[in-house]
């Protein structure tokens, strides 16, 4: 085991991987000298060249349309975006044709493309660089959603990702880069996608979190302990695929489910949990499942209206006494 | 006409004779098959501009790639000569290039280099641009052709795909065939400069605008870029003006535009042209090219019974392709 921080992380597998298949290059702004803004690729160029770190111009939809092409010819492109807000711009790539490719093309074509970026609140980044994308990306079958939370998640996700054989966005969050774990040293350490990391156990109510959210849950689950509830937390880790068995039997368990996500409530991951634990579990359920989420708002730049935007951790403490009528 | 001075093989000649000849006949097919409800969906005919994809593929490679559009029959008959998994595509068949998945707009053959016809207008450039990035990353000399319209040279990805081609000289090259309408559209109604290859001069690239009915003309051009691509020399934008003879689609009313100027254009024909060119630089007979169109014609009515005969893809696997590991893991 190393501590490493969750950008470190992410910079290490990468080499590794780079080191390993000759087939796999990195493209995106500003991630040669610097090494990106957040430093994933630092000091890449230097071990790698020109020729497989390749900094691009501001051309998101068309790097990752390269991206697309290339995957489809056998190379294994990790493209970066420096913003995940900024894949709206490249949506005509991830969702016409990375997605569809394969499936148009009666099966014929693999396209191992990551797409890797980061999202999210905490840098006062507001509307056009804070957004939560993934609920979005979750409705376009094709590709694989993936949302790690600590250091290791992303290092073992990761690798996972770039052998993947399918379109994977690869989605990390700007508050979490500079934060420390413990990280396998085994260059083979991967993590498979469609199963939830059960992060604390507990047997009166199921909640599940990503990203700021899992250690949030957490925040959460240690202040209702005093109040003598003990919380089960979980983390999915990867919404598509989605390890739903995992949740629905620590659902069974627990009969309470409480979701919770920076991204929108609306239509939010916590929504198809929902429903699906509700379909899968219906009997077992004690109340009926609470989704917290942000406000239907854009995200404000002030840090007090952000806040107000995005859950807190009392609203966490208090959907879970919600769930059981406390 | 230009002159072919022995540049190009009488094989070659002939075998892009054929392919226009192979094209308008499946072209003609794929009409009477809509008309008589034998196969649905948007079909988009290329009548009239068989000289481009037959010329332009005549040179190439099978590690040679394409990306292609909506009105994309003729990229793909030409590039995978392949018209039984053509036109059982076109209706939907287990038997066809994409097992019925994609249809019309998204005929594929990655064993010939052909990335895929595309109904997202522009969508395929920077798909090329990817192409030619793996050819030049893995030191081969292949190099990659991406078939667009005059209305995708309107997009960002024409300006995004050729400038990254430019900075890293990618061997590519940009074939935008100016069939004059976006569907309705008139391209001097959308474009502000009459020759799109001008826009050339903005990346720094070679930049022709030439008769796309003139199979000598796109020969020498191409072969001219294609060069320039094989060695490392970068990208070229051709516009190859030419008409297509038929609507938008196949249901189009065609309203935008008269009979006459219609008319115009058919008399531009490039299939008699090139007929013509090549009895009169002895590259053949009357009766050899006789004999080629025939069997054009039987091969396309063979590929259509085939079509017709082959078996509908079973619902029971419907999901087949979604992903690498099968069905939808959610």
């Amino acid at each position: 085991m190393s501590k490493k921080t969750y950008a470190i992380a992410i910079r290490d597998v990468l080499r590794e991987e780079m080191r390993k298949d000759p087939d796999i290059f990195v493209m995106g702004e500003d991630i040669g000298v610097q090494g990106g803004i957040f430093g994933c690729t630092r000091d890449m160029l230097k071990e790698f060249g020109e020729k497989r770190i390749i900094q691009t111009p501001i051309s998101e939809n068309s790097f990752v349309g390269l991206g697309v092409g290339a995957a489809s010819v056998g190379l294994r492109p990790v493209i970066e975006l420096m913003y995940m807000d900024f894949i709206y711009l490249a949506m005509d790539q991830v969702l016409n044709q990375a997605a569809k490719m394969r499936y148009m093309f009666g099966g014929k074509v693999k396209v191992p493309l990551v797409v890797r970026g980061q999202q999210g609140i905490g840098r006062g980044n507001a509307g056009q660089h804070s957004q939560s994308v993934e609920a979005l990306l979750m409705n376009i079958p094709g590709i694989k959603v993936v949302c790690p939370s600590t250091p290791a998640d992303a290092a073992g996700l990761l690798r996972t990702a770039i052998r993947d054989d399918n379109p994977v966005v690869f989605i990390e969050h700007k508050a979490l880069y500079s934060t420390k774990g413990e990280v396998p040293d085994d260059p083979e350490f991967a993590i498979p996608f469609g199963k939830a990391n059960l992060v604390r156990e507990g047997k009166d109510v199921t909640l599940l979190g990503n990203f700021l959210y899992h250690g949030k849950a957490l925040e959460a689950a240690d202040i209702l302990e005093k109040e003598g509830i003990s919380v089960e937390v979980m983390d999915p880790r990867t919404l598509v695929p989605l390890d739903i068995d995992s949740i629905v039997a620590s659902v069974k368990k627990t009969g309470h489910l409480v979701t919770v996500h920076e991204a929108h409530r609306t239509m939010g991951w916590g929504t198809e949990v929902a429903a699906a634990v509700t379909e899968k579990a219906f009997g077992y359920l004690d109340a009926p499942p609470v989704r917290i989420g942000a406000k239907m708002c854009t995200l404000p730049f002030n840090l007090g209206l952000e806040n107000a935007v995005v859950p807190q951790v009392e609203d966490i403490v208090a959907g879970v006494k919600q769930s059981l009528s406390l | 006409m230009a002159k072919a001075k022995e540049k190009y093989s009488k094989e070659l000649l002939l075998d892009i004779y054929e392919v226009m000849n192979e094209i308008r006949r499946f072209e003609e097919t794929a009409l009477k098959f809509f008309n008589e409800n034998k196969l649905r969906g948007s079909v988009h005919l290329c009548l009239g501009q068989e000289a481009v994809s037959a010329a332009v593929i005549g040179l190439m490679r099978d590690e040679d790639y394409i990306t292609s559009t909506h009105r994309g029959h003729g990229h793909g008959i030409a590039k995978s000569r392949d018209l039984k998994s053509a036109f059982a595509e076109l209706m939907g068949k287990e038997t066809g290039f994409c097992h019925g998945r994609g249809g019309s707009m998204h005929i594929c053959d990655l064993s010939k280099g052909n990335l895929g016809a595309n109904a997202i207008v522009g969508g395929g450039l920077p798909i090329a641009t990817g192409g030619a990035f793996a050819q030049k990353y893995r030191g081969t000399d292949n190099m990659t052709v991406s078939f667009f319209g005059d209305g995708a040279s309107n997009q960002g990805t024409f300006h995004e795909a050729i400038n990254m081609a430019a900075i890293w000289k990618l061997p590519v090259v940009f074939v935008c065939e100016n069939n004059r309408y976006g569907l309705t559209t008139p391209y001097q109604t959308t474009t502000a400069v009459e020759d799109i290859a001008d826009r050339a001069v903005g990346y720094a690239i070679p930049g022709y605008a030439i008769d796309g009915n003139d199979v000598l003309a796109i020969l020498d051009t191409f072969a001219k870029c294609q060069e320039r691509a094989r060695k490392g020399e970068g990208p070229s934008l051709i516009e190859c003006k030419t008409y297509r003879w038929k609507g938008h689609w196949t249901g189009d009313p065609e309203v935008y535009r008269t009979r006459e100027e219609v008319a115009s254009w058919v008399a531009k024909d490039p299939i008699p042209r090139f007929r013509a060119y090549l009895i009169e630089n002895g590259y053949a007979t009357d009766k050899d090219l006789d004999e080629i169109e025939e069997r054009a014609a039987k091969d396309v009515a063979e590929a259509a019974q085939f079509a017709l005969d082959s078996p509908e893809p079973d619902p029971a696997h419907v999901m087949d392709g979604m992903y690498v590991e099968g069905g939808f893991p959610l």
